[in-house]
């Protein structure tokens, strides 16, 4: 089946299997490979992006469903090279190691604040229970989450 | 030293990379010319745990869509490969005869599109003829059922078959006044690595194997690859595109990884393979995985006299690595920062039906801290005494030449009671006794539980050294070849500290390779928290040889004496005493090389022994005494590496973990049935530890430089594990402590606490 | 992971859904945000042939003040529903317990309906939609016919829903006095072990567990106990009456009685003051 997606303000257009899932469009069909899939049960986080603007695990989410919908991945995420607030806050805190949970952490992180804009530890905490990094130990993340919030 | 950038927090040079388009993970190679048209691979594996295999049947599997080939291990010739650690034993790649884990490969199923492999892999029919299980390592001990019959016994590997003394059972304690004893589990937990395993691999025209592979070690999975392919060491290279994590158990090559250059050349075409979340949670090896009997003695007063353990090392279905961290890494680190004066520890490791055991953050220290602090917490108990107080009684007194323990094992450099007293200190010690006192006093629900560990564990243990080639340029680059390999420690940014502080070539100058082995052929791969104190020493010593090797073609240059030739480091450049304006710079001294090989610099750093990290944690935690629910409130952790490269880079370890470490006292278990069906094998399942369990963390510096190497630094990957489980568990224990509890086992899940509860008082049992 | 192949059918309205049920029978399954459905089918341990994709049915998805009770849309997502100023106004109970449910990505895609429909009593909306009185409203080839949600729940997974029906609306009567939803779980994002939602107004009250049984539970004899003036310490003591909780991995069935009069005996308190 046929869908239209527009990814990072692009229009895509491509032919598809009803089960491709929206992460398998964006990294093999679309090659965008900062999406990473990290389990398969819907519980790291890894490959969240955003849907019309919001948080979403890609992983869970039909090609079919997106059909006609705006996405944006991490390479969407900085403009004219410059990074996002998020992204640097990332660097500026060290809110990553092996960077593979990260541009799921990032977009999750975005969308949590455009929901709160000023969350306690406590909340980004629960807000990002959906997204799993195993190197961090979540202290330089919160801190990172945190310093976005006051940028 | 002044005006240096070692001990700074500098931010990462990988980062942007990382933020912006995201790492190029093996499963991410979409622009490798030799991958084009690849087949993706999708291995069949057992669903049960130990059976004979009576068919396998490929023909349905055949017909499914995409299906290029499925091979099983006669397909592909494959012969019985022996055990490194227990030559006896011996399996084929692919199994045959029989299977022995759920999760072990079986066949192989080649398709055009990595989504057709699962529909086909369904397809394969395996006709077993059920044995029966072992799970339980005690079982295995004494059953009669073998798991490798040519072993003669589940009894893989025996600290007393290495000549190591055997236990002498309780005479040793004769002379105490006070003797303890506990039966620990350190329960068998999934290292998962957010990025499961992968690889690549392709024949290029020259015949050569070029396989990508996400591993900690290239250098070692290249000699393994070797083997298995049964061809010659230059006619393979590896290259280890970004790794999203290892924690050690992406440090060996695994079967499938093995195998994909022989289903490749079988083929005739390059495979990709790629594993699930759900594959890696039964095939990527598990860690830890002991039980511990240990007895421990010593006066009324508080000094431990005697210590006593025998370790029953679960190996799982193989005899890897994890079968010899016991004798190798637990046995020698037992006494811990004590100073007993008698130990006997007899370690026995046990196959079962399982996935095979590994290296898992700490290897073997985790487990012989775990051991010796629950062990001095029970003493503490048994006499009534503050733990921290009996603790500090017993600490080997600070020392900065080296000390041997009474098991053997010889630390470099400690001040233990510093540590503690630090963390102590931080924590406000004394007053959350107090508030503990009251909440015990007025009964409360959440009752607050207080632990405290002290810890040494051993890093770069075993290992030779490390080698580091710099080459500049002709624009004044230095390129850093090192045999580490990074997964999210930073090797870049502090490989690139470490040059630029000896060279004065700025850090964005500066590239790091590592982890192929054509441009890296030696290595000893990131492992054991040894990178920074052989790999980072390694670039060091190569710096200082480099630059001493410029100012040599300097001197040619400028028509000068050597001893008149001066490296002006600011300005990267080398100059004549007294005449700045005429300087070769880096770029100048590439260039006028070109012709000679150009400027490059080989060191083969030879390490001076094991550097012994050391510390102490406090942990607080409250517990709902009608639940049993453990919340973690606080943890405050004072870890000492020794002299600091990057602050920011080590409290990143350390958070890490403590996060894991948490984890491991808390949450985490891989758990079977007793037909030894892996009933945790996603992240649905498995309680792999996020934010919202953690506390942020409060981490205390301090540092006593070794003297086993010129940077003075010690390992920090492994620390923050191996102090948090003990202090974290012993925290929930200490919070029932006043109802009688002496241990609970890990993880402490809201069941196992409540019915501890429920065992000391009536009020549980509603 | 990927789910085997199937087909899929988009449906503009109610009425269209249902007419491809009916065509397709047993090998179709709704999709609505697709939480529940989607990591059942990555796992294959669900295999529709056809999904009859309902997402995109925009007048499935609201929230309204319908005077006695609230009205939601059944393909309302979590995150409105948790966010709503109706809701949060009249039901607070059921904004509260929506605000558990998954984690944040989950509510930004997961639907009401979907969550309800697919009758898992693990899952937090259908105990507490049963303690609330929720009445369903489903459609099916012959239009409309309520449901009430002490009469919608079978068995596992099981549901009053004919095959060829759909869930259209869910209806919450409002509620006044104080409310309680009590997670019980090791993780954030995991299952509850046991929940309980529960509200109270004088001697009138509402109380049902969210995994103590195959079923969401409603425990009336609970409520029965507090109107018949029994202390908030003695009504939760029947908390388990009307359940069957099962032993798994997390919990002993023992293990969850005990847990399940805790949190009836705490969401009672924190409905009471």
């Amino acid at each position: 089946m046929k869908v239209n997606i527009t990814v990072n303000g692009q229009p895509t257009e491509h032919d598809v299997e009803p089960r491709t899932l929206l992460v398998h469009y964006i990294r093999e069909t679309l090659k965008l490979t900062g999406t990473n899939v990290g389990c398969d049960t819907s519980s790291c986080g890894a490959c969240t992006v955003h849907l019309n603007g919001e948080a979403v695990k890609s992983c869970t989410i039909l090609a079919a469903q997106a059909d006609g919908c705006s996405v944006t991945t991490i390479e969407g995420m900085s403009k004219d090279g410059v990074m996002h607030p998020m992204q640097q806050a990332f660097m500026e805190n060290h809110g990553l190691q092996c960077g593979f949970c990260t541009p799921g952490m990032v977009m999750a992180a975005v969308s949590l604040l455009k929901e709160n804009a000023n969350p306690t530890e406590d909340d980004i905490r629960i807000g990002l229970e959906g997204n799993l990094c195993r190197c961090t130990g979540y202290h330089n993340i919160v801190q990172s989450v945190l310093a976005a919030a006051k940028k | 030293m002044a005006g240096s950038i070692l001990g700074n927090r500098v931010l990462r040079k990988e980062d942007p990379k990382f933020l912006t388009t995201g790492g190029v993970y093996v499963d991410d190679l979409n622009n490798e010319p030799l991958l084009v048209g690849a087949l993706h691979a999708t291995f069949v594996r057992s669903t049960v745990a130990h059976a004979n295999i009576l068919s396998i049947d490929i023909s349905e599997a055949l017909e499914s869509p995409g299906v290029v080939a499925v091979y099983t291990a006669e397909d592909l010739g494959l012969e019985p490969v022996a055990a490194t650690f227990n030559p006896t034993a011996k399996r084929t790649l692919l199994a045959t005869g029989k299977v022995r884990y759920v999760g072990e490969p079986v066949a192989v199923v080649l398709t055009q599109l990595a989504n057709q492999g699962e529909d086909a892999a369904e397809k394969v029919i395996i006709d077993y003829d059920m044995l029966d299980v072992l799970v339980d390592i005690e079982q295995a001990m004494t059953s009669t059922t073998l798991i490798y019959e040519e072993c003669g016994s589940n009894v893989v590997f025996d600290s007393t078959a290495l000549g190591m003394p055997d236990n002498t059972g309780d005479a040793m304690f004769a002379d105490c006044e006070v003797v303890v004893k506990g039966r620990f589990v350190n329960q068998r937990v999934a290292p998962c690595p957010l990025e499961v395993r992968g690889s690549a691999a392709a024949w290029d025209k020259d015949g050569r194997l070029i396989q990508w592979l996400s591993t900690q070690h290239a250098q070692g999975a290249r000699d393994a690859i070797q083997k298995s392919n049964g061809i010659e060491l230059d006619q393979l290279r590896v290259i280890t595109p970004d790794v999203g994590g290892g924690f050690g158990a992406k440090i060996g090559a695994y079967p499938e990884e093995m195998l994909l250059g022989v289903i490749a050349k079988k083929a005739g075409k390059p495979v990709r393979w790629t594993e699930t979340r759900s594959e890696s949670m039964t095939a990527l090896g598990h860690g830890r995985a002991q039980i511990q009997y240990v007895t421990i003695g010593g006066t009324k007063a508080g000094k431990v006299t005697a210590y006593q353990m025998h370790v029953l090392q679960d190996s799982g279905a193989w005899v890897d690595i994890g079968a010899i961290l016991a004798p190798f890494m637990t046995r020698p680190m037992a006494s811990g920062v004590y100073d007993i004066p008698k130990i006997e520890i007899r370690t026995t490791s046990v196959a079962t039906n399982t996935t095979p055991v590994v290296a898992y953050r700490g290897a073997g220290r985790p487990e012989a801290t775990a051991a010796v602090e629950r062990a001095m917490d029970m003493f503490a108990a048994e006499i009534g005494k503050d733990p921290a107080e009996v603790r500090r009684m017993n600490l080997i007194p600070k020392f900065l030449e080296p000390h041997s323990t009474a098991i053997g094992q010889t630390y470099d450099v400690g001040d233990y009671e510093e540590s503690l007293n630090r963390v102590l200190a931080a924590s406000d010690y004394t007053k959350l006794r107090a508030e503990q006192a009251a909440r015990r006093a007025s009964g409360s629900v959440k009752q607050l539980g207080i632990g405290v560990s002290v810890y040494v564990e051993i890093t770069a243990g075993n290992s030779p050294g490390e080698s580091a080639k710099i080459e500049i340029t002709q624009d004044g680059r230095a390129v850093v070849y090192t045999g580490t390999s990074p997964h999210g420690q930073g090797h870049v940014t502090s490989w690139a500290m470490i040059a630029s502080d000896t060279t004065g070539i700025p850090m964005d100058k500066i590239d790091v390779v590592w982890g192929d082995t054509d441009l890296v052929p030696k290595g000893g791969g990131t492992m054991g928290s040894r990178s920074l104190q052989q790999g980072g020493v390694a670039v060091h010593v190569a710096a200082g040889e480099l630059v001493e090797q410029a100012r040599k073609h300097a001197a040619r240059l400028l028509e000068a004496n050597e001893e008149d030739v001066i490296f002006d480091k600011a300005a990267a450049a080398f100059h004549v005493a007294g005449t700045p304006a005429v300087a070769k710079s880096w770029a100048d001294l590439s260039i006028a090389l070109a012709q000679d090989g150009g400027l490059v610099q080989e060191t083969d750093y030879v390490s001076q022994g094991a550097t012994f990290p050391f510390g102490a944690h406090v942990s607080v935690v409250e517990v709902d005494t009608e639940t049993g629910q453990v919340k973690m409130l606080r943890h405050v952790a004072c870890d000492d590496a020794g002299k600091v490269l990057n602050p920011l880079l080590l409290e990143g370890q350390i958070h890490g973990g403590i996060a894991q470490g948490a984890a491991q006292a808390l949450l985490e278990e891989v758990r079977y049935d007793t037909d030894g069906n892996p009933i945790t094998s996603n992240l649905a399942d498995y309680a792999f530890i996020s934010a919202a369990e953690l506390p942020s963390f409060e981490v205390i510096h301090m540092e006593t430089p070794t003297p086993r190497n010129p940077l003075g630094a010690k390992g920090i990957g492994e620390s923050g594990t191996i102090g948090s489980t003990p202090a974290v568990q012993s925290a929930v224990v200490d919070a029932l402590a006043h109802l009688g509890v002496r241990h609970i086992d890990m993880p402490t899940t809201p069941q196992r606490v409540w019915e501890e509860i429920r065992k000391h008082t009536a009020k549980g049992n509603s | 992971m990927i789910p085997a192949q199937f087909d899929l059918k988009r449906a503009s309205s109610a009425a269209e859904a249902i007419a491809l049920i009916g065509e397709y029978g047993d090998e179709a399954k709704l999709l609505a945000g697709g939480h529940s459905l989607i990591p059942l089918m990555k796992l294959r341990l669900a295999q529709p042939a056809m999904l009859i994709d309902i997402g995109r049915i925009s007048d499935l998805s609201y929230i309204k003040d319908a005077g006695d009770h609230i009205a939601i849309g059944a393909l309302t997502r979590h995150m409105d529903v948790e966010k709503s100023s109706i809701v949060l106004q009249h039901v607070p109970l059921l904004a509260h317990a929506t605000s558990h449910v998954g984690d944040a990505q989950v509510r930004h895609r997961g639907t009401i309906g979907g969550s309800l429909a697919h009758a898992d009593s693990a899952s937090d909306l259908p105990a507490t939609t049963l303690a609330l009185g929720a009445t369903y409203v489903v459609q099916g080839p012959h239009g409309q016919r309520e449901i009430a949600a002490t009469d919608f729940y079978k068995g596992f997974l099981e549901s009053a829903l004919a095959p060829d029906e759909m869930l259209v609306e869910i209806r919450v009567p409002k509620t006044t006095g104080g409310w309680s939803f009590q997670k019980f779980n090791r993780r954030a994002q995991d299952w509850a072990i046991v929940g309980v939602a529960a509200w109270r107004n004088g001697n009138a009250s509402g109380v049902a567990l969210v995994n103590m049984g195959s079923t969401p539970i409603l425990a009336t004899s609970v409520s029965a106990a507090l109107a018949s003036g029994a202390s908030i310490a003695e009504a939760s003591e029947l908390a388990a009456a009307e359940a069957e909780p099962q032993s798994d991995s997390n919990a002993s069935s023992e293990y969850r009685t005990h847990l399940a009069k805790v949190l009836v005996r705490r969401a009672l308190e924190e409905s009471t003051r």
